[in-house]
């Protein structure tokens, strides 16, 4: 699906989200009653100093303004935009903001939705949808922490090794399928039905509390001993001394 | 990776009170020693986890003259190795041994 | 590999070494020698064995502790948490069990929400072999983080490792209440090789030393007012800091939030066109940005002070 599809069947009744530079900005009516906030990164930006301020700046104007409508995410990213400048200028800080608005944003009851529905990546990829309460994806959506060439380069095996690794683990290969074993990624949505009501389902549904991404990563396979060692050291912590 | 395991007989109790001891880190040309007392008073045992393969006869040589020397009665040692040197290896066995030694706080 | 190492690094340590370099010493030590003594009480240690699930498809040895050390203490008297990460095994790299071990941490302190929570960084970011989970688990992380402080727990990132703090890794430390950070410390989201694969040598030279430490090292850090404290490296001097800054951290919230928007965004207004460190530190109003690589560190720290106030409410 093309941005501009995504948007017209997320938004019938039509929407204010602009592109900016590969920047989403704006919001669109909900089928269901009430407005939703957009932010987004679209044609594989990369994500810097500049395009994260923008967007926190957006999520902050939306807490300011009120209301309780959801805030989505849509995200077709770079990684971080890699360069002397971003680094120079503290690209960490700007990107931990970014997530800081949204987690807090989701604290105050707007819920964060992330749409992957194209490519991501490393600090991208943290600061945007891993940063939302619900992530949810298209079909060919293309998470990954980093591509295998590089890798290969890192870890000093042949990309055919790594291919063949990636068959009994999804834990370290890029991807949909992987990200979502691991508990990255709640649903794949299906194209062929209308995306407004998909969100609408999602966004009906009760709130679960707390992040339950470890646990579904564990009843998915992808990550067998995350919850579990959270879980235990929560435990030990709240023991009396 | 290769796991080796050895144990020896020991000549008496290893002094101190602690229960565990833990030294060292898996890097390079490094290795991490756990020391728990948990065997017998004149038995220990030292179970190797190797990412170098095929210095079996090394490890062995190491391991004997450190029981040799120390006497590491009641103690396992537990190896991650990351492809140190013998004298590193031995150093590491020492100072796990010394830490153990103290009496618990 | 030499037969010498650097063994001072992994001396069994009892007593108080003050003067110890915290670059220096392992992550145990730092912990030890930070809380008082004997107070240490760690959560899964060694001897559980929770090694990593993933390291073994990649024939790669484990450490029983996984490069993650969690655990309660005291801190002059008063109860912490602490975290601090092995930035020797895997490069101090964020896997599954290294990352959850933190996320259940500061899940725990949001639940006590009077006891402060110290994380030493040293870390090159996401464990690639383990990649997924790696990255997760830092998202998982900086959410447990933001929930925490805003039950009103004071989380301090302290920053002075061999490894640095960079990826994901920069990210969460962007998140804590309050950063220290030594000369050694560097702070980065790419790393300098990471930026010369992918744009080139004339974009950043890796191998120009000079130039990675005032791009991303402490002391541009604090100048920039990404780090609220510059601190020599040595065990006394963190724990001094540490304790400086759990009372001085700012609690979380809208307020905080809009302070930093703005502090950020009249970081670019004023840095933007800067195409280096030093003419950052040069319209920053510092005397001598030349000296300031080669400065003492109580030197710097009384120019840092002089030039940029620590803003502890915009974080």
């Amino acid at each position: 699906m093309t941005l501009d599809d995504i948007l017209a069947s997320l938004f019938l009744e039509g929407h204010d989200i602009r592109n900016n530079d590969g920047l989403l900005l704006g919001s669109g009516p909900l089928k269901g009653g009430g407005r939703a906030e957009v932010i987004g990164v679209a044609d594989r930006t990369a994500v810097g100093v500049d395009d994260a301020i923008r967007l926190s700046g957006q999520v902050l104007a939306a807490l300011e303004r009120g209301g309780d409508g959801p805030i989505l995410v849509l995200v077709d990213s770079d990684s971080q935009r890699m360069s002397k400048r971003d680094e120079l200028l503290g690209l960490n800080e700007f990107l931990a903001h970014l997530a800081k608005c949204l987690i807090y944003a989701d604290m105050q009851g707007r819920h964060t939705v992330g749409l992957l529905y194209g490519h991501t990546a490393a600090g991208a990829f943290i600061a945007t949808a891993l940063a939302t309460r619900t992530l949810v994806a298209l079909p060919g959506a293309e998470p990954e922490v980093m591509d295998l060439p590089s890798m290969s380069k890192v870890t000093k095996l042949s990309i055919e090794v790594l291919k063949e690794k990636a068959k009994s683990t999804p834990v370290f290969a890029p991807g949909l399928d992987n990200l979502a074993q691991t508990g990255a990624v709640l649903a794949t949505w299906d194209e062929k039905i209308s995306l407004a009501d998909q969100l609408q389902a999602l966004l009906g549904n009760d709130r679960q509390g707390g992040d339950q991404r470890d646990r579904l990563g564990k009843a998915r396979g992808g990550r067998p001993k995350a919850a579990d060692m959270a879980e235990r050291v929560y435990d030990l912590a709240l023991q009396p001394e | 990776m290769e796991t080796l395991s050895y144990r020896h007989r020991a000549q008496q109790r290893m002094a101190g009170s602690k229960s565990m001891a833990i030294i060292g880190v898996v890097a390079s040309g490094n290795l991490e020693v756990l020391a728990e007392r948990v065997l017998p008073d004149t038995e220990c045992q030292v179970d190797i986890s190797t990412a170098a393969e095929g210095f079996g006869a090394v490890w062995e040589a190491v391991v004997a003259d450190f029981v040799e020397r120390s006497s590491p009665g009641g103690l396992k040692f537990s190896i991650n190795d990351g492809g140190a040197r013998p004298d590193t290896v031995a150093l590491r066995l020492a100072q796990a041994v010394r830490l153990i030694e103290e009496n618990d706080r | 590999m030499s037969a010498l190492l650097t063994e001072t690094e992994d001396k069994p340590q009892t007593a108080w070494d003050d003067a110890a370099s915290w670059y220096e010493a392992s992550a145990r030590q730092r912990v030890r020698s930070l809380l008082d003594a004997g107070s240490f009480k760690e959560f899964i240690g060694p001897e559980q064995r929770e090694v990593s699930p993933h390291l073994r498809v990649f024939e790669l040895p484990e450490q029983f502790d996984d490069g993650m050390i969690v655990g309660r203490g005291r801190l002059s008297g008063e109860p912490a948490f602490i975290a601090a990460q092995e930035g020797r095994f895997m490069g101090g790299a964020f896997g599954e069990v290294h990352g959850a071990k933190l996320t259940g941490l500061l899940r725990a302190a949001r639940y006590v929400k009077s006891i402060p929570v110290l994380i030493l960084f040293d870390t090159g970011g996401v464990r690639l072999q383990e990649a997924n989970a790696g990255e997760l688990a830092i998202a998982e992380i900086m959410r447990a983080l933001i929930e925490a402080r805003m039950a009103g727990v004071k989380v301090v990132g302290l920053i002075g490792g061999r490894a640095g703090c960079y990826g994901g890794g920069g990210l969460i430390a962007g998140c804590c209440s309050a950063l220290a950070v030594s000369e050694q410390g560097r702070i980065s989201v790419s790393g300098p090789e990471v930026i010369e694969t992918n744009r080139g040598v004339e974009e950043f030279d890796s191998k120009d030393r000079a130039l990675v430490w005032r791009t991303m090292g402490g002391k541009h850090r604090r100048l920039l007012g990404g780090a609220d404290a510059f601190t020599s490296d040595t065990i006394q001097s963190f724990r001094d800091i540490a304790l400086h800054l759990i009372r001085s951290a700012p609690g979380f919230g809208m307020d905080v939030l809009k302070a930093e928007q703005a502090r950020l965004g009249e970081r670019l207004e004023r840095f933007s066109s800067c195409a280096d460190a030093l003419d950052i530190w040069k319209a920053e109003g510092v005397p001598d940005a030349e000296a300031v690589p080669a400065m003492p560190a109580e030197d710097f720290i009384a120019v840092a002070n002089k030039v940029r106030e620590p803003r502890y409410d915009a974080r």
